[in-house]
């Protein structure tokens, strides 16, 4: 079980959570929507204690992310698997080396057995082949399930996944979303995919948590937050992805014609 | 009033940001102390970074202190042979490399062929997240990616300043003794008679030491804070090469003058 209670975080003025609860139970998808920019990886950088909160706290079962000192975050992070929005795999190493890489940094098991692991993983997310392919060989679709072997190496309990969708062309996104589903499944983990794909999020998730401007905006089963979307116009906007709508009142405080030079003439 | 206080402003902004960035090294510096001897846990990390920082530096070395031994042996034969002490080239060629230019001229090439490869590398790794999975892997990136190449770095420094020195010297015979005909006995003989082991090569030791723990800190430290863009990186790799540049050459002068001078 992971929660997030009254999380603010701000980067310099620009506040990216202002006071923000969450919860995400263990054995569930829970999908993490927003537009882009709302601070969807934040999120998953703040569950990994890679950034702090100005306050309010992050738990990970009972340990508080927010406070814990190295070594316990080290541990906790070794019960964590990521996937990173690019991949993020060893470009000196092959795409074997790299899923054996979580192994042999924390386990002492033998060079036959860390073989015969990565071979599963790798068989797991269809790239059994590709083993001793360097990651510049892979398309972007293999490469993301590279990391997600990866990412699994070490039976984590929790798999956070950064944007697993983007970019992807159609069938890598179906065997991404097979995949993510069934080794939440198979293993009972607590999946939390961080996505601005509403249809693929929907498809997945037993649970939904809609963020932007800094708070939640709908939260719950699917077809709940589908229901929401009456109550919240920036929900229905997001939703629907309709062009005008108040997610997209421009940013700017001053006037285009004051930046222009024009106007104000008194 | 601008006009004047502008540059001033301007000045003391230049000022604080050098301080704060020497500050962050500083800090940098600390942290990384920590891990330099866990490091060792991983010998064949070291070798790595050893092989692509100093074995494959060795052309650019070994062509360059055979240059500049060739120019010394001619340079030091006009010279000496004025005051009829040609045969002095020897010692001249040896002493002016092993003390100066051996340790100067390799860390500066070093830094230039290396330093910018080591913190393109780590710049390119924190660019592409693959520092931030190390860190996601429990895996701390200090110790495991930064600690191997500063090491690689600063083991490499002296070995390629001292291969620098003896090709120098191998140069310096060919033009004084094979081409212009210095007695080969006492080119040979002076060096050995009146060279210091320990304040000669022992000098010039130390200097190379030092030299190589400043370019190898410098060249980590601009990759691990690199800002992650194209130009972050092009600035960093930049930063490396003029910033240890000059701090071989003002360290140069430093220890110079504590070693040799009065």
């Amino acid at each position: 079980m992971i929660e997030l209670e009254d999380v603010r975080f701000a980067r310099g003025s620009q506040v990216i959570f202002d006071g923000v609860d969450m919860r995400f139970p263990r054995g569930q998808v829970t999908a993490v929507l927003g537009p882009s920019g709302t601070g969807k990886t934040t999120l998953l950088r703040l569950i990994g204690g890679q950034v702090r909160p100005a306050s309010g706290r992050v738990l990970v079962d009972d340990t508080e992310v927010s406070r814990a000192r190295r070594k316990a975050l080290y541990a906790l992070r070794r019960r964590m698997g990521v996937l990173f929005q690019n991949g993020a795999l060893f470009t000196d190493l092959t795409v074997g080396e790299n899923v054996a890489f979580p192994l042999r940094a924390h386990s002492r098991l033998d060079e036959a057995l860390i073989r015969r692991i990565v071979l599963f993983k790798l068989e797991a997310v269809g790239l059994r082949a590709a083993r001793d392919k360097y990651p510049a060989e892979l398309s972007g679709g293999m490469a993301r399930r590279a990391a997600l072997a990866r990412a699994m190496a070490l039976d984590p309990e929790i798999m956070l996944y950064d944007e697993p969708f983007a970019g992807q062309d159609p069938v890598s996104m179906g065997v991404l979303l097979r995949l993510i589903r069934r080794i939440n499944d198979a293993l009972g983990l607590t999946s939390i995919v961080v996505t601005h794909d509403v249809s693929e999020a929907l498809s997945i998730a037993d649970q939904v948590i809609v963020i932007a401007g800094g708070r939640v905006i709908g939260r719950g089963s699917p077809d709940e937050v589908l229901a929401q979307r009456h109550d919240e116009p920036a929900l229905a906007q997001f939703l629907d992805g309709a062009a005008e709508g108040p997610l997209n009142a421009s940013d700017a405080e001053t006037p285009l014609a004051a930046d222009l030079g024009l106007g104000m003439a008194r | 009033m601008n006009r004047f206080i502008d540059p001033v402003a301007r000045l003391g902004r230049l000022v604080i940001g050098g301080v704060r960035h020497a500050g962050a090294m500083a800090l940098f510096a600390i942290e990384l102390a920590w891990v330099l001897i866990p490091s060792w846990a991983r010998p064949r990390d070291i070798a790595q970074q050893v092989y692509a920082a100093g074995v494959l530096s060795l052309v650019i070395i070994l062509v360059a202190g055979g240059f500049v031994g060739l120019v010394l042996g001619l340079q030091g034969y006009n010279i000496l042979s004025n005051f009829n002490a040609s045969e002095s080239l020897g010692v001249m060629v040896a002493l002016s490399l092993v003390r100066e230019l051996g340790p100067v001229v390799a860390a500066l090439l070093f830094a230039g062929r290396a330093g910018s490869a080591i913190t393109a590398e780590i710049a390119l790794m924190k660019t592409t997240e693959q520092l931030a999975a190390l860190e996601m892997m429990a895996v701390d990136p200090l110790r495991r990616v930064i600690g191997p190449r500063f090491w690689g770095a600063m083991i490499s420094v002296p070995l390629l300043a001292a291969l620098f020195s003896l090709v120098g010297i191998i140069g310096g015979y060919l033009i004084g003794v094979v081409v212009l005909g210095v007695d080969q006995a006492s080119y040979w003989g002076q060096i050995a008679e009146q060279m210091e082991a320990w304040d000669d090569v022992g000098g010039g030791a130390i200097k190379s030491v030092a030299f190589g723990a400043v370019i190898a800190l410098i060249a980590v430290y601009e990759g691990y804070t690199a800002e992650p863009t194209a130009s972050g990186m092009a600035r960093a790799t930049t930063q490396t090469v003029v910033l240890s540049s000059l701090a071989v050459l003002g360290l140069d002068f430093v220890m110079t003058a504590f070693m040799f001078g009065a």
